[in-house]
């Protein structure tokens, strides 16, 4: 760590090199030989030196892989329903047993899977779309904070779950009827979390805003005459990037967890749309015959968000200039 | 302090009004009919009497307004009358719910008990659990006893609890029997067993609840000490000769304990949240399992109430959080 250190501080002084080489140690040539290191190199740097954020990542890759390109190495269709091997314990035809109409559970878990890491994601991706604009809005012009921040207050005064519930029931019918059944259910679950979720990235964002907008460059860029649409996306956003990033990785495991605690309570997707929550559902009724049925995408559930935390975790360390390089 | 409270105290009243509309309209803007389980046999001018019956008929802010005052004029009077005999209430009319026909807060009043009987032994648990353990590993921060905590509370935020509680469920009650999977709120405790089978019955649900909240509750508990572990004024306790005991135990965990506490006041009404589906788990007749139940019978106004309701805690408890605050932290004091 510390010879990154040393390349850092003297990075200002390489045009100046070739003249001040009265002595030159070998130690400093080999130094300067080395070239600039990036931002991002030291963030990945920091990262790798984080073993719990390690395996997380490699925990999720893993995870996102298998769910993705898994169906295509295991060919079981996950709706194919064979009345006569049902309820079947694991073997080497159906790993994970089959289900109480013959379905195959791995072949379930992977479709399953995929519906719940692309709610995540997509959730995910509303919501930060949704926060970063308020905060960035909040905190740039003076004029809007009051009405936005006491709205972002408003929001989290709001009773989430409830709420979340109350909006499945009232407008599942009629999104799935205009954009099909699963579609519907999709667009719905993904807007609704992506709705509720967006106040605590919008408040860290503020906050950054408000410091970084004081700064030396952004009254450069202002002095050259740089528009206010323009400093905000070159010079004010790259620099909120990093609590953007871990507000990302802390919204997937909500968004998942949200999700699948919806379909727990019967108000997700339809039964014969899996995903891991739906199957968690679907095990309760066979618990006291098939305790696995219940552990799998439990534990699917589990692991996705306990390697999201950690990852978001690691993240948090490495991006914070405050803690790298120590 | 009374100032702040006071601005604060109206404060939370816009709020509120904000709350019940946003609940309000979206039960209102939402297409759906709560005529459309009616038979299709009933004509068409004895649905409009049905509808008028069900307080339908009005237009929109008149329906609002008559909700706003039963809930906040008319209710309070029926508690009033309830607690002093009085009859301030006679001949007014409540919420009525659509399932049951009685009254929605009568209904909200039998439920309450089990929930907070449950969610708040979890929540003392909890603190009881997450408080030791996040001192300790703050004051041996990096040793083995921080790291394992570090791990159990990650892994006790990424377990949700519908999947904690099937899993105990699985070990307590499946596989070794010991403890029943459903909560029996009929149970009369008046002797030696009745008080053993509640206590079994609560163990389960407590034990699920109880650690979402030490996990988040101990690791604030330690990033608070951590902050106050490297003061000055540590350094001074310490060069007094005080022992250790007294400088960890008496000054700086009453130090770290003031944001704690607000922390503590600000997660009771999200633990009323989570407890919706810890309740649906083990089948606790409490005010999150009546909420399922009122939104899969269709049931408007007891959704519309019992909603309402978790955003009043929400509110509540914001407000006591940062009067607490400023109560304990004369540095912050607002005026």
């Amino acid at each position: 760590m510390t010879d990154h250190d040393r390349t850092d501080t003297l990075i200002p002084d390489e045009g100046l090199a070739p003249a001040s080489t009265a002595l030159p140690t070998t130690d400093v040539m080999e130094e300067l030989a080395t070239p600039p290191r990036s931002q991002w190199r030291d963030v990945w740097d920091q990262f790798k030196t984080h073993k719990g954020a390690m395996l997380g990542a490699i925990l999720f890759i893993f995870i996102v892989a298998g769910v993705y390109l898994g169906p295509f190495i295991w060919g079981i269709d996950p709706t194919q329903i064979d009345i006569r091997s049902r309820n079947q314990g694991p073997s080497w035809a159906h790993p994970f047993g089959t289900d109480q109409l013959g379905r195959d559970i791995l072949a379930r878990m992977m479709s399953g899977g995929q519906t719940s890491v692309s709610v995540g994601i997509t959730a995910m991706l509303l919501a930060l779309f949704l926060g970063s604009f308020i905060g960035v809005l909040a905190g740039f012009f003076r004029r809007l904070d009051g009405p936005l921040m006491r709205l972002t207050d408003l929001f989290l005064a709001l009773p989430l779950l409830p709420l979340l519930l109350v909006m499945m029931l009232l407008f599942r019918e009629p999104l799935s009827a205009a954009f099909g059944l699963e579609r519907g259910i999709f667009i719905l679950i993904v807007c609704a979390i992506g709705i509720t979720s967006w106040m605590p990235t919008a408040r860290i964002v503020r906050g950054d805003v408000l410091a970084i907008k004081e700064r030396e460059f952004v009254l450069a860029a202002r002095s050259i005459g740089t528009s206010n649409s323009q400093i905000i996306t070159r010079h004010i956003l790259p620099n909120v990037l990093s609590p953007i990033m871990v507000s990302a990785t802390l919204g997937i495991a909500t968004a998942i967890i949200t999700e699948s605690a919806l379909s727990f309570l019967g108000l997700g997707f339809p039964p014969d749309f899996p995903t891991w929550g739906r199957l968690l559902f679907d095990g309760v009724d066979y618990l006291q015959q098939y305790p696995e049925r219940v552990f799998w995408p439990g534990l699917a559930i589990s692991l996705t968000v306990l390697s999201v935390n950690y990852l978001g975790d690691g993240l948090r360390d490495a991006l914070d200039p405050r803690i790298r390089g120590r | 302090m009374l100032n702040f409270t006071i601005r604060r105290l109206v404060l939370a009243v816009p709020t509120l009004l904000f709350i019940s509309l946003v609940i309000f309209l979206l039960l209102e803007l939402a297409p759906g009919d709560p005529m459309a389980q009616v038979p299709l046999t009933v004509p068409p001018e004895v649905k409009e009497k049905m509808r008028e019956a069900l307080g339908l008929g009005q237009p929109m802010h008149i329906r609002f307004w008559k909700w706003i005052v039963q809930f906040f004029w008319i209710e309070p009077q029926v508690l009033i009358d309830h607690m002093f005999g009085t009859t301030f209430s006679e001949g007014d009319l409540r919420v009525i719910s659509w399932q049951t026909r009685s009254p929605v807060m009568d209904i909200v009043v039998q439920r309450i008990p089990q929930t907070l009987w449950v969610v708040g032994t979890a929540y003392v648990v909890a603190i009881l659990i997450a408080l030791p353990i996040g001192i300790y590993s703050a004051y041996r921060q990096y040793s083995w006893f921080d790291q394992m905590g570090t791990f159990v509370s990650m892994v006790g935020f990424s377990v949700p609890p519908f999947f904690s509680g099937v899993l105990v469920i699985v070990i307590f009650s499946v596989q070794l029997g010991w403890f029943p999977s459903i909560y029996d709120t009929t149970l009369v405790v008046n002797s030696w067993d009745s008080f053993m089978l509640q206590l079994k019955q609560m163990i389960m649900p407590v034990m699920v609840l109880a650690l979402q909240i030490t996990a988040q509750l101990s690791r604030f508990m330690r990033a608070s000490m951590l902050d106050n572990l490297n003061q000055d004024y540590v350094r001074t306790a310490r060069a007094k000769g005080l022992s250790e005991y007294t400088v960890v135990m008496v000054h700086v965990l009453r130090n770290s304990m003031i944001p704690v506490v607000t922390v503590i006041a600000l997660g009771i009404p999200a633990i009323f949240g989570g407890a919706i589906i810890t309740e649906q788990v083990f089948k606790v007749n409490g005010i999150g399992q009546l909420l399922i139940g009122a939104i899969q019978a269709n049931d408007l106004p007891m959704v519309q109430t019992l909603t309402f309701i978790f955003a009043v805690l929400i509110v509540l408890f914001n407000l006591i959080a940062d009067v607490l605050y400023g109560i304990l932290d004369p540095r912050i004091r607002y005026d």
